[in-house]
C-alpha cells in the first residue's frame, strides 16, 4: 500500500462551506491537522486554482487539490473532505463537487505510486458517489483502501 | 513516441493522466514514454512530444506546439482516454 495513511484527523465528513475556497480549505485544514502540512499549504492550494482555473475538478464531483512541494509540506499526506452541500468550482463538465481530496508530497517524483493507487481506486466510477455518502472515517478508508 | 501530461504543479492531475494513459496505451499495444510535467515547463518537455494530454484550462497556456493537444474531461474515465488517444494517434 503506497497511499499515505489517512488518520481520523485527515477525514472531514459533511463539511459546511460557502464556496470553492472553503471546500479546498476544509480538506487543507485536515491535512494540517494530520501533521502533513503547515497551515499556509491551504493558501497555496487555493492560489493554484486562482492561477490556473478549476482544472483540479478531475472527474464528476471530485476535486484533487494540491500545491507544489515546498516549505509548507512536512510529509507526504492525503486528506478527504466530503461536503454537506455540493459546491460549484466553475468547471464546465464536472461540477458540482461533493468530495475534495487534498494531496501533498515532500518531493517531486516520489509520489507517482500514490497517484497510481488513487487512479486504481477511482477507475471504479461508483467510488465518488459512495465517498460523498460516507458517514465515517472508517468508511472513507475502506473505499480508498487506506490505512488509519 | 512521447506523450506529455500537463497540469499546474505536475504532480496531481497530470500524474493521474500519466498513469491512466500508460494503462490505455498498454491495452492498445502502443509503446510510448509518458511524462507528467507542470505547465511552466511545457516548452522544454513537449518539444519532441507527439501528444499533449491536459485539461481545458491549460490549452491557452500551452500555446503553439507541434504536438496534438488532447483535452481530457474525466481523468479517471479510461474509455474517454482510449477514444481520444486512438483518434490522436490513428
Amino acid at each position: 500500500m503506497t497511499l499515505p495513511a489517512l488518520p481520523d484527523a485527515a477525514v472531514v465528513i459533511g463539511a459546511r462551506v460557502d464556496d470553492w475556497r472553503g471546500a479546498v480549505r476544509a480538506a487543507g485544514d485536515a491535512l494540517t491537522a494530520s501533521g502533513a502540512t503547515r497551515p499556509d499549504y491551504s493558501d497555496e492550494m487555493v492560489r493554484m486554482i486562482e492561477e490556473h482555473g478549476p482544472y483540479v475538478v478531475i472527474a464528476p464531483g471530485l476535486v484533487l487539490a494540491h500545491a507544489r512541494p515546498g516549505d509548507a509540506v512536512l510529509a507526504d499526506g492525503l486528506a478527504v473532505a466530503t461536503l454537506a452541500e455540493p459546491i460549484a468550482f466553475g468547471h464546465p463538465h464536472n461540477d458540482p463537487v461533493r468530495v475534495v481530496l487534498a494531496l501533498c508530497v515532500a518531493t517531486v517524483g516520489g509520489h507517482l505510486e500514490s497517484v497510481a493507487d488513487l487512479a486504481n481506486v477511482f477507475n471504479d466510477a461508483a467510488v465518488i458517489p459512495a465517498l460523498a455518502r460516507a458517514t465515517s472515517a472508517d468508511e472513507v478508508r475502506r473505499l480508498l483502501g487506506a490505512t488509519p | 513516441m512521447k506523450i506529455v501530461t500537463i497540469c499546474g504543479a505536475g504532480i496531481g492531475s497530470s500524474g493521474i493522466l500519466k498513469v491512466n494513459a500508460e494503462r490505455v496505451l498498454q491495452r492498445l499495444d502502443i509503446e510510448a514514454d509518458v511524462v507528467a510535467a507542470d505547465v511552466r515547463s511545457i516548452a522544454e518537455v513537449a518539444a519532441d512530444a507527439q501528444v499533449i494530454l491536459t485539461s481545458a484550462e491549460f490549452v491557452e497556456a500551452i500555446g503553439d506546439t507541434f504536438a496534438e493537444v488532447v483535452v481530457v474531461q474525466n481523468h479517471f474515465d479510461q474509455q474517454e482516454l482510449t477514444e481520444k488517444l486512438e483518434r490522436a494517434l490513428g
